[in-house]
């Protein structure tokens, strides 16, 4: 059952992704292009998807002690700053400004068949898996691996 | 509709619908939870192939300047490494923590915003193409 929501979720989600624009990289590029052509429009499609969660985590997630499908909600709750939350959204930001695309976007436009966008999803499957890599050998020698992290600040070339 | 999405995997899986964590779960760890996660990114693309067949045009990959092959494989590096290092992207961080007001994600979507707003200044205005 889980995995059928999942499955439906993820294809309305695709389709809420197309609809807004957000696998035409230049309406990204646009968004983010404050200092030129600014095409605000993407912020009206992040804004209706906030609006949602927002009554969903202020007034059904709190009346009720389960999900429907599961046992309990797996909700973040961490709420120290620490260098690699900022740093990831600088290298993130840096990419998404660079080719227009997101992991959602990316992944919806794989349908479309384009050489460019599964490049460019082996790419981030490889950055992910570089990272796996980083963290395992890098990050765990000073002791500051991902698995319940103290949030010390260490100094990494990056 | 993506607000729908994501509150839907929230009220019946009681899961944040952060792209990323899905997805780079789903790719490099072998935990047991992995079918809900390929599901989820399998609505994703069929979503996708569903849309195309609806209206191409919604997936133009035109840009001024233009991009260069290398530019989707440096820039999907960056996302792919980013958004573990950050634990997020736009839909996690985005949508899903701002939704809850949480710190950490207005802080990583200032973040990844700032810099996506630097890289477009530098590619449109500085450099002119990648």
């Amino acid at each position: 059952m889980r995995v059928l929501i999942a499955f439906v979720s993820g294809a309305i989600f695709a389709g809420g992704l197309v609809v807004g624009g957000m696998t035409q990289p230049s309406k990204v590029v646009g968004f983010l292009d404050i200092f030129g052509q600014w095409d605000p429009s993407l912020a009206f499609v992040m804004g209706s998807a906030l609006l949602v969660n927002v009554l969903a985590y202020k007034f059904i997630v709190p009346s009720r002690p389960k999900p429907l499908v599961e046992e309990s909600f797996h909700i973040p709750t961490r709420s120290d700053l620490d260098w690699r939350l900022i740093s990831g959204g600088v290298f993130f930001g840096a990419g998404w400004g660079i080719a227009g695309f997101c992991p959602g976007p990316a992944l919806t436009a794989l349908g479309s068949g384009k050489t460019e966008v599964f490049i460019f999803v082996a790419s981030m499957a490889g950055g992910m898996y570089l990272y796996r890599f980083v963290d395992d050998f890098v990050f765990s020698e000073v002791g500051n691996s991902s698995e319940g992290a103290p949030p010390e600040r260490v100094k990494i070339d990056a | 509709m993506i607000g729908l999405a994501a509150a839907m995997m929230l009220v019946f899986n009681g899961r944040i619908a952060g792209i990323s964590g899905i997805f780079g779960s789903a790719i490099t760890n072998r935990s047991s939870d992995g079918p809900w996660r390929f599901a989820f990114v399998g609505g994703l693309v069929a979503g996708g192939v569903g849309m195309f067949l609806v209206d191409p045009s919604m997936f133009s990959l035109e840009m001024i300047p233009t991009r260069s092959t290398w530019a989707f494989v440096v820039a999907g590096l960056l996302v792919g490494f980013g958004t573990r290092l950050g634990n997020g992207c736009t839909s996690g961080h985005g949508v899903c923590g701002l939704s809850r007001f949480s710190v950490r994600s207005l802080v990583a979507t200032l973040s990844f915003m700032g810099a996506g707003i630097v890289a477009v200044y530098v590619f449109e205005h500085v450099i002119g193409g990648f």
